[in-house]
């Protein structure tokens, strides 16, 4: 436990409700400064990895280290260090934001400045709203920051952009990847795709409580697929040999007058170049990548929630 | 959306630099001035939620004493009555009217704010934090308790300036029955919050409570008027032991043992199964 640079360490987690087995024998290590995401239908035991993780739930069997320290025999430490987000938790209504704020401030040794963490998330003009006079945007970006404001080392946010509207939902992505730049860890439970392709360096996949693929957001999409392909127009007929001689193509066909072409890696380089050196040029290219949701529908036999809202 | 100045979510640095091996165990997380910090700070939106929304101030400090501007402006309650044993109506509903505000507070005041944010996920939330959810509890009965306060020492002053109310018998007996009746009452509301699953059903569960109890402290028949056997029963009520020990150190002396362990043992037993039955989340 606690390898230098390790910033969260989860072995053999297992939790149980009953009869019900949320979380199977979870294993997963998250560097520091890694942006972990991890994915997974409604009911895979993403949430509850993650209270486990933080020490909100007590784990029928496994270790968790976060930094070194057991999230509950180090409980005093680890509530320091880590900030949480979690889903589907308000405030009163009749609290203002900046007084909102100013508590949660109070709870850390060394907290964030307000209003530069307001100005960050777009709230700097609310801080004198009441709560309730927050949009849905505001009141989830309200609970990032309260997750950000003892500055930690560590922080988990749980579906942070359910509800966001586009551009709020890019500010804050923004604002997660300033976050890691600082060096801060973070471990992002997410519906949504294009979320954890932009900002996760890995993901885990998990279904039915257990992990079913880790991995970095363009190598699970490689792994389901095996591969990506190329669809242009040649300028001129060509033998198909020139392409499939090629290394890392696996395949030539023909679509109407178009060519597809699949393989891996530098594939578009690689297909152009061959063409160039035949005197042909290659119109209307357009790469086909196979995407993280490709990667989960295949893993896992299911379709994550499109919009990422949590059901 | 402006990009982050550069002091902005650095983690914070855990003193000076040493091997993480070293960090001792159970590190208090926050030192003793901090935590008194943190706490002023939940209480004080605790005190701001409950001047915005002042249901309970209204039912529990303003109530009771516009019913003692009006019994007192009632020149019947100013009768000695031998029914009462030589007492005014007015001496009779002192008391009551002490209890009405404390009951309010306890049973309504106290529960409704916790259940619901338990319903919010407050509670859950500052599980996540170095702050203890059971500090917006006692933040929150910190408030109930200057509510309470305040409400009795309005209503003695208005009853002694407005109305010519003399010095209690015992004043130390009046301070120790008025605090037992707190520590009898604010266990049940503590027992209500763990018990309710939203706010509307707290409020429910409290006021199902409150009038039953009312009646036996001897809002609508004084207790001195009570039949024997509804008198027994108000003897072991909460609030029928709290009316008899603050009317017997207004009007007696020292109040004898048996409602103040009555009290007592209110605050034990409650206090016993809010505990064993609140849940955070």
């Amino acid at each position: 436990m606690g390898v230098p640079g390790t910033a969260v360490e989860v072995t053999h987690l297992r939790k149980t409700y009953g009869p019900v087995v949320a979380v199977d024998d979870l294993s997963f290590s998250v560097a520091e400064g890694e942006i972990f995401g991890i994915l997974g239908p409604n009911g895979a035991g993403k949430t509850t990895a993650i209270e486990c993780a933080i020490g909100l739930r007590i784990p029928d069997a496994g270790t968790i280290r976060l930094l070194g320290l057991d999230p509950r025999a180090d409980r005093a430490e680890v509530r320091e260090i880590v900030g949480v987000q979690l889903q589907a938790s308000a405030l009163p209504d009749r609290l203002k934001v900046g007084e909102i704020l100013e508590e949660y401030r109070s709870f850390y040794r060394h907290p964030a400045d307000v209003s530069e963490l307001t100005g960050a998330l777009g709230l700097a003009g609310k801080l004198g709203g009441y709560y309730r006079s927050l949009s849905g945007g505001q009141r989830q970006r309200l609970s990032v920051a309260l997750a950000l404001i003892g500055r930690p080392k560590i922080a988990v946010l749980d579906e942070m952009t359910a509800g966001l509207d586009p551009q709020a939902r890019r500010d804050t992505w923004e604002l997660i990847e300033g976050v890691r730049d600082r060096g801060v860890t973070i471990i992002l439970v997410t519906h949504f795709m294009e979320e954890a392709e932009r900002l996760c360096d890995r993901v885990a996949l998990i279904d039915g409580g257990r992990i079913a693929a880790l991995g970095t957001p363009a190598g699970l999409a490689v792994q389901a697929r095996g591969g990506k392909s190329v669809r242009f127009l040649p300028s001129a007929p060509f033998d198909d040999r020139l392409l499939t001689e090629l290394p890392g193509v696996t395949a030539v066909g023909h679509e109407g007058q178009h060519v597809v072409v699949t393989g891996t890696g530098e594939l578009v380089n690689a297909v152009i170049l061959a063409l160039a050196a035949a005197g042909v040029t290659a119109r209307d290219v357009r790469l086909d990548s196979s995407s993280l949701e490709d990667a989960f529908v295949k893993l896992t036999g299911s379709h994550l929630d499109k919009e990422g809202a949590a059901l | 959306m402006n990009s982050l100045a550069p002091s902005l979510l650095r983690p914070a640095r855990l003193g000076p630099a040493r091997p993480r091996r070293a960090l001792p165990r159970r590190t208090p997380p926050l030192p003793g001035t901090a935590r008194g910090a943190a706490f002023r700070q939940i209480a004080l939106n605790e005190a701001r939620l409950t001047w915005r929304r002042p249901v309970a101030l209204i039912a529990g400090v303003l109530l009771p004493v516009v019913l003692l501007v009006i019994f007192g402006e009632l020149p019947a309650f100013h009768q000695a009555l031998p029914q009462l044993g030589g007492l005014t109506l007015f001496d009779a509903y002192l008391p009551v009217l002490i209890v009405f505000s404390l009951a309010m507070l306890a049973l309504l005041g106290l529960p409704i704010p916790l259940v619901s944010y338990r319903e919010l996920g407050v509670l859950r939330r500052l599980a996540t934090t170095p702050v203890p959810p059971s500090w917006l509890l006692a933040a929150q009965a910190l408030v109930q308790l200057c509510a309470a306060v305040t409400a009795l020492a309005v209503i003695f002053a208005t009853a002694v300036a407005a109305f010519g109310m003399s010095a209690p018998k015992s004043p130390g007996g009046l301070v120790v029955s008025l605090a037992a009746s707190i520590a009898g009452l604010f266990p049940i509301g503590l027992l209500i919050a763990a018990l309710a699953r939203t706010a509307n059903g707290a409020s429910v569960i409290g006021r199902l409570a409150f009038f039953p109890l009312m009646f036996f402290a001897g809002l609508w028949l004084p207790r001195a008027l009570m039949p024997g056997a509804l008198q027994d029963i108000s003897n072991y009520t909460p609030l029928g032991a709290a009316v008899q020990a603050i009317q017997d150190s207004i009007l007696q002396g020292f109040p004898p043992a048996a409602p103040l362990l009555v009290l007592a043992a209110y605050a034990v037993v409650f206090g016993f199964l809010a505990r064993r039955f609140f849940r955070w989340e």
